[in-house]
């Protein structure tokens, strides 16, 4: 046990060999920051009118 | 060696009547799920509606641990079902307690199951349109694919893994908790606050699951309080002398399709894994706590302890059963975990995710659906200048979930799709083509009249003057379109198929 645990520690292999395999990569940033203004904007129209008594009726009893 | 790992997810959704404050959720439930199957108000999938569950062979009751005192092995409350159908893509469709609950048809594969899952949102999007019909002026039925009320009462999304029956139960339960545990931090669809007695939004302003602050015990057959993160439930629904099903009750529900694929692509090859006898995992010193720690660390980096004394992250733990799951595909068949290519996908996809999350979590915002949830939520906070304790924050954390698609988050959130609409939408009708699945769907979009009753494990038919005749299914990996495919295409009647089949 005490040999694999010190294997786990050593995570450092990885961050040598998958550096650019990030789903977005930094020059998307920009991108995806404009995506959620939008979004946001969006948001403001979709979002349920009275968020509270919306959030308080929420029940869902008898599940698994 | 693995057996194949047949896999499977049933989603309960929450449900709500707008536009009145008078109504019913196992009204409500039964109403939109006939508004698809048939019914009163004719159905969509008109095909599904004379079929009805067989509960012959239904033992939700049975334990896998062999010897149990009675004590600890209180059989669960017996499911009341009301509607209940088969459908043409080989699912089942029904009221269970409270919920409408869609489970997927049997697949070899996560990326059928993404197809599946897809097909199973955009039947509930079916039914909540076509329920409208049903409804007074005004009201409406909606389904939420989430997993709380966040008030103290969960639902389920369950999974369901085919294991081989020799693999000591005991593996089961250390390969599942190190993994349950663990994977939270890429299948988590977040939440905002806390449902723990005594935790307030002060302490857990937002957490990466919804389903973790609900379990309780480390193994057990409960399923709808005291629940284990090992459920024990014996239930195959197959050969049981050469099966077991693995059934899996600590997942979120996922709008993402990538957290989906992952969530039942790493659990299938961590299980065959365990089954080929080459799994190495960490024990953790209290299970319970630890899951719970995991979901509500945003940090990704806090130490689990584990009972040898020393401690490990999970994301630690799931960067190591990548590398032993990368060693185990080089050299294992992998026909069992759905083939070459989707196998790949899946250990590609998994170190993508991982990776992103170790580096910079808002980079894997397409894949996992709390890191997309928190995006919006952290921008909506930052435009509104609002804290955790905003109600509108709550509102926005249900809506994520919201499947009617004019008012979906998820659906607006940017997440990455690997299926498209146009095969889910085939997948709507028509059922794998790997699984025994094919035979119950092809069977009912061919022979609904003649087919009298359904379930995972055998079909009845009535071709008219002859008895009942029942059609056992005991083996998943039979009953395909290369096994019965030209049978079905042959026969004009069932009783022909029956006579060919020799049943």
């Amino acid at each position: 046990m005490a040999e694999r645990e010190q294997k786990k520690k050593s995570t450092t292999r990885r961050d040598d060999e998958s550096v650019e395999e990030t789903p977005a990569s930094t020059e998307s940033g920009e991108k995806l920051k404009a995506e959620l203004d939008d979004l946001l904007d969006e948001i403001d129209d979709v979002l349920e009118t009275n968020a509270e008594d919306f959030v308080k009726s929420y029940i869902q009893k008898g599940g698994q | 060696m693995a057996l194949p790992k047949i896999v499977g997810i049933e989603t309960e959704l929450g449900v709500m009547v707008r536009g009145t404050p008078d109504w019913n959720p196992v009204s409500a439930s039964s109403l939109v799920i006939n508004a698809y199957v048939g019914g009163e108000t004719g159905g969509l999938d008109e095909r599904s509606v004379p079929i009805a569950w067989d509960f012959i062979d239904e033992t939700p009751g049975a334990d896998a641990r062999e010897l149990v005192p009675p004590e600890f092995a209180m059989p669960p409350e017996i499911e009341t079902h009301l509607v209940n159908a088969v459908l043409t893509n080989g699912a089942r469709y029904y009221v269970d307690h409270a919920h409408p609950e869609i489970s997927t048809p049997e697949c070899r594969d996560a990326r059928s199951i993404v197809v599946w899952d897809r097909a199973a949102e955009l039947i509930a999007v079916a039914s909540m349109e076509r329920a409208i019909d049903a409804l007074p002026p005004g009201q409406e039925i909606v389904l939420y694919k989430d997993n709380t009320d966040r008030k103290g009462n969960a639902y389920g999304t369950h999974e369901n893994y085919l294991l081989d029956r020799s693999l000591p139960f005991g593996q089961i339960i250390a390969a599942g908790t190190a993994h349950f545990i663990t994977r939270q931090i890429f299948t988590g669809s977040g939440k905002v606050g806390s449902e723990l007695p005594g935790m307030g939004i002060g302490d857990v302003p937002f957490q990466l699951t919804q389903r973790a602050e609900h379990f309780e015990e480390e193994v057990g057959l409960e399923t709808t309080l005291k629940r284990p993160i090992i459920n024990t439930r014996d239930e195959p629904h197959a050969d049981s002398q050469r099966y077991r099903r693995l059934h899996v009750i600590v997942g979120d529900a996922n709008l993402a399709q990538v957290a989906t694929f992952l969530k039942v692509g790493t659990s299938a090859l961590v299980f065959a894994m365990a089954e080929d006898g080459v799994l190495e995992v960490p024990m953790f010193r209290e299970p319970v706590p630890a899951m719970h720690q995991v979901s509500h660390d945003l940090s990704l980096a806090e130490p689990l302890a584990l009972a040898g004394g020393t401690s490990i992250t999970a994301l630690e733990v799931q960067l190591d059963l990548l590398e032993q799951a990368t060693a185990w595909a080089d050299q294992a068949d992998l026909d069992v975990v759905g083939g070459e290519e989707v196998t790949r996908d899946v250990l590609r996809r998994w170190e993508q995710v991982l990776t992103g999350l170790e580096r910079d979590p808002d980079s894997v915002a397409g894949q996992v659906d709390w890191v997309a949830k928190k995006r919006i939520l952290d921008g909506f906070r930052e435009r509104h200048d609002c804290g955790w304790d905003d109600p509108r924050l709550r509102a926005l954390d249900v809506q994520y979930h919201d499947l009617r698609p004019t008012k979906s988050l998820a659906a607006r959130a940017g997440l990455e799709a690997i299926v498209d609409d146009a095969e889910a939408a085939d997948a709507v009708r028509n059922p794998p083509e790997d699984t025994r699945a094919y035979f119950r769907g092809r069977c009912l979009q061919k022979f609904a009249d003649n087919v009298v009753a359904a379930n995972w494990d055998s079909i009845v038919f009535d071709t008219g003057d002859e008895p009942l005749r029942r059609v056992p299914m005991l083996e998943p990996v039979r009953g395909t379109l290369a096994h019965v495919g030209q049978l079905l295409d042959e026969s004009t009647t069932a009783a022909e198929l029956l006579d060919k089949l020799g049943a």
